[in-house]
């Protein structure tokens, strides 16, 4: 297992890049510590594959060096840096039996029989695939051959990093709970450093202590699934978690006060003097709550949908739109309403970044 | 209306009738009949027993060509070789539609789906998103009379299915046509709103207004369908004021809940009725936590507690660690009471 670095990546698929457009992954310098799960978390085109080829030497970056503690590899093959990888779509020999494709990786790298046994039935035993072992691979469902595609990265003691590219794409919706608590138990009991790419934010979350957000080559925030939800540290990481997203509106700052189509709305990060650029400001709908009279913002109410567990609400405050929480038993008026935001929660953004 | 196929019986005897001109909803799982229904309402399959009828004329038997019925599948289906536009005006250069009218409803129905950007580009260059939009478009400018919709959004990402979503219920709002979307997603259902008919195993459980459905179950498999995360069910006993679930864990029988004969009884608790927080009236449940689940905005916990499997559902990001011990809260006030044979007999 090791540390990654990623020193001052840049990478173009361009032979000489011009603008800002033609770098598919923007300047970026990253360490991830040894046993980590991490998640690399965008929409597609953000440049998480890049990233990911980056990592397993299928792709030289244009600029910048790829270490493993502290050893540079970025000119070393993908095949010389002892990385294993799960793809979307399960990689089985379907001639062979389920023991011999866990227990291929080992005699290849000439271990004696006895300690391949040893290992097949201890990674067996983690994945639930003891009373399988004799059967062909070309038998198994999905989740089954993509449980031994696992394994077989799991067996080998010699991995740097396991990398799993959107494991759970082709596995049947039910399913996918399982496997993702399986996936999650195994890298708490054997703790390699495991780098999870996926577009599914549920996926990314329920797996990694931290989680890599990208969006249009950059990476937008690196934190835990809590960060990203409590504190989003670019209008996209708000926008993109959670559902509905972050709230993001227009809005003007003066002497310290940002005020949304007029109205003096209090904010957590108010700067003491001018911001450059763009301001807006972004809430996110739990955190926007219907007010008593008198208080709060005034809004129209344009449309309430349930959802059950609460209802979506949509208001229109001046020209800007936003939605906001109400949970069961709270009445929403139709019409003419006042709604408050938590000052907490309530964040101010310049050109799409947190100001801080 | 009961449809075999050899010694299978897709669809077992179903009688229901759909809201003329409204947006009516199929909820099921994956094999629950939801495409075979929409076959037979299209034409493209024939019942092997009973009738279909369509606003007022029985139309059991007439070919698919002729009932004016648009549909769109879960694949986004379109002409690669043509561009948006001529996608869009396919259906209408069949009907022989004169140009400028023609010309006039592509635009309008692009306007609507935000395609007028792309309107020269091909397919195969556009989003998921907006392919499946062009499907749609197709779909719309039909002005069929019926328009099926085959889970259109299940193949979107995330942001895209919540847009479109937010989107669908509006374009059809103030048509004439009578709406039928499938969907496996139970949130999908209440948040498209209009009718819903839940299915399982080839059989329509309950039909009726789509929060009616939500809130009202008629039996347990009905609010099984109807539940993403799984409903909690366990046996319950009731005794005098007490109901409880074994392992110490009870609570106050009120309301109608009181009245109920002694007995066993199945509780159900929709996961977003037990949260990691106390509450006013909340049952305490101490599980082992199996895995948390956490979506951006909310999180489910996976719980054992006893012989059973819990699901907790709540806003928020809360993590918690495997296979360490956490304390939740049932809301017992909002229990749904089962009898022995599944049907709803309190909540």
């Amino acid at each position: 297992m090791a540390k990654i670095t990623l020193s001052d990546l840049r990478h173009s698929y361009q032979p000489v890049p011009q603008g800002d457009d033609d770098w598919a992954l923007k300047h970026m310098a990253m360490e991830w510590s040894d046993g980590g799960a991490y998640a690399l978390l965008g929409p597609s085109g953000c440049g998480k594959t890049t990233l990911l080829n980056i990592i397993s030497g299928l792709v030289r970056p244009t600029e910048g060096r790829v270490l493993f503690d502290g050893v540079d590899l970025t000119e070393v093959p993908t095949e010389r840096r002892r990385i294993a990888q799960v793809f979307q779509f399960p990689v089985v020999y379907d001639t062979m039996s389920v023991r011999d494709n866990l227990a291929f990786p080992l005699r290849n790298r000439g271990l004696a029989g006895p300690e391949v046994d040893a290992k097949v039935s201890e990674i067996a035993r983690m994945l639930d695939l003891e009373g399988m072992l004799s059967r062909r691979a070309s038998g198994l469902t999905a989740d089954g051959k993509q449980k031994i595609s696992l394994g077989r990265g799991l067996v080998r003691s010699d991995v740097n990093v396991i990398m799993l590219d959107e494991p759970l794409t082709v596995i049947d919706p039910h399913l996918k709970s399982q496997l993702r608590s399986k996936l999650k138990e195994l890298h708490q009991r054997i703790a390699r450093t495991m780098i999870y790419v996926t577009h599914d934010q549920t996926e990314a979350l329920t797996f990694a202590d931290q989680v890599v957000v990208m969006h249009q080559g950059e990476v937008v925030q690196v934190g835990s699934p809590v960060d990203l939800f409590e504190r989003p540290r670019h209008t996209f990481v708000g926008h993109f978690i959670g559902s509905p997203g972050m709230n993001i509106l227009p809005c003007e700052l003066s002497g310290g006060v940002a005020r949304v189509d007029g109205h003096a709305v209090p904010v957590d990060n108010a700067p003491p003097g001018a911001i450059e650029g763009r301001v807006e400001i972004g809430v996110r709908p739990e955190f926007v709550a219907l007010a008593e009279e008198g208080d709060g913002l005034p809004v129209t109410v344009v449309r309430t949908s349930d959802a059950g567990r609460h209802r979506i609400v949509e208001v229109r405050l001046g020209e800007h739109r936003m939605k906001l929480l109400a949970g069961e038993g709270v009445t929403v008026p139709s019409g003419e309403a006042r709604v408050r935001f938590d000052p907490g929660h309530t964040r101010l953004y310049a050109d799409g970044w947190l100001v801080e | 209306m009961v449809k075999r196929v050899g010694a299978d019986t897709h669809i077992h005897e179903t009688s229901v009738v759909l809201a003329e001109e409204g947006f009516n909803v199929l909820l099921g799982t994956t094999l629950s009949g939801k495409t075979t229904l929409m076959q037979l309402m299209a034409g493209l399959e024939r019942p092997s027993a009973g009738r279909v009828w369509f606003r007022g004329a029985d139309v059991t038997g007439v070919p698919v060509q002729k009932r004016n019925a648009a549909m769109v599948y879960q694949q986004f289906i379109n002409y690669p070789n043509f561009t948006v536009y001529e996608n869009i005006a396919s259906p209408l250069r069949i009907a022989r539609v004169p140009r400028a009218q023609l010309d006039e409803r592509v635009k309008r129905v692009a306007a609507m789906l935000k395609l007028t950007p792309v309107l020269q580009r091909r397919p195969t260059e556009l989003s998921g998103g907006q392919q499946q939009r062009t499907a749609l478009a197709r779909a719309l400018v039909k002005d069929a009379d019926l328009v099926l919709l085959d889970e259109p959004l299940a193949n979107l990402d995330f942001k895209l299915r919540e847009e479109l979503r937010d989107e669908l219920p509006a374009f059809f709002a103030g048509r004439r046509a009578t709406v039928v979307l499938a969907t496996s997603d139970p949130v999908e259902a209440l948040l498209l709103g209009g009718h819903t008919a839940t299915l399982h195993q080839g059989r329509i459980t309950q039909f009726g207004p789509t929060a009616d459905v939500y809130r009202r179950p008629a039996d347990l498999t009905t609010a099984q369908v109807f539940s993403n995360p799984p409903i909690n069910t366990a046996p319950v006993t009731k005794r005098g004021e007490t109901i409880a679930l074994g392992d110490g864990v009870s609570w106050e029988a009120r309301g109608a809940v009181k009245s109920l004969p002694d007995r066993t009884y199945t509780v159900g608790i929709r996961p977003h009725h037990i949260g990691p927080s106390p509450t006013v009236r909340g049952a305490a449940i101490d599980g082992r936590v199996q895995i948390a689940e956490l979506s951006g905005s909310e999180s489910v916990i996976h719980f054992s507690h006893g012989s059973l499997d819990w699901v907790s559902q709540s806003q928020g990001v809360h993590d918690a660690a495997v296979g360490e011990t956490a304390r939740f809260y049932i809301d017992v006030d909002r229990c749904l009471y089962f009898d022995g044979d599944g049907k709803l007999i309190a909540s």
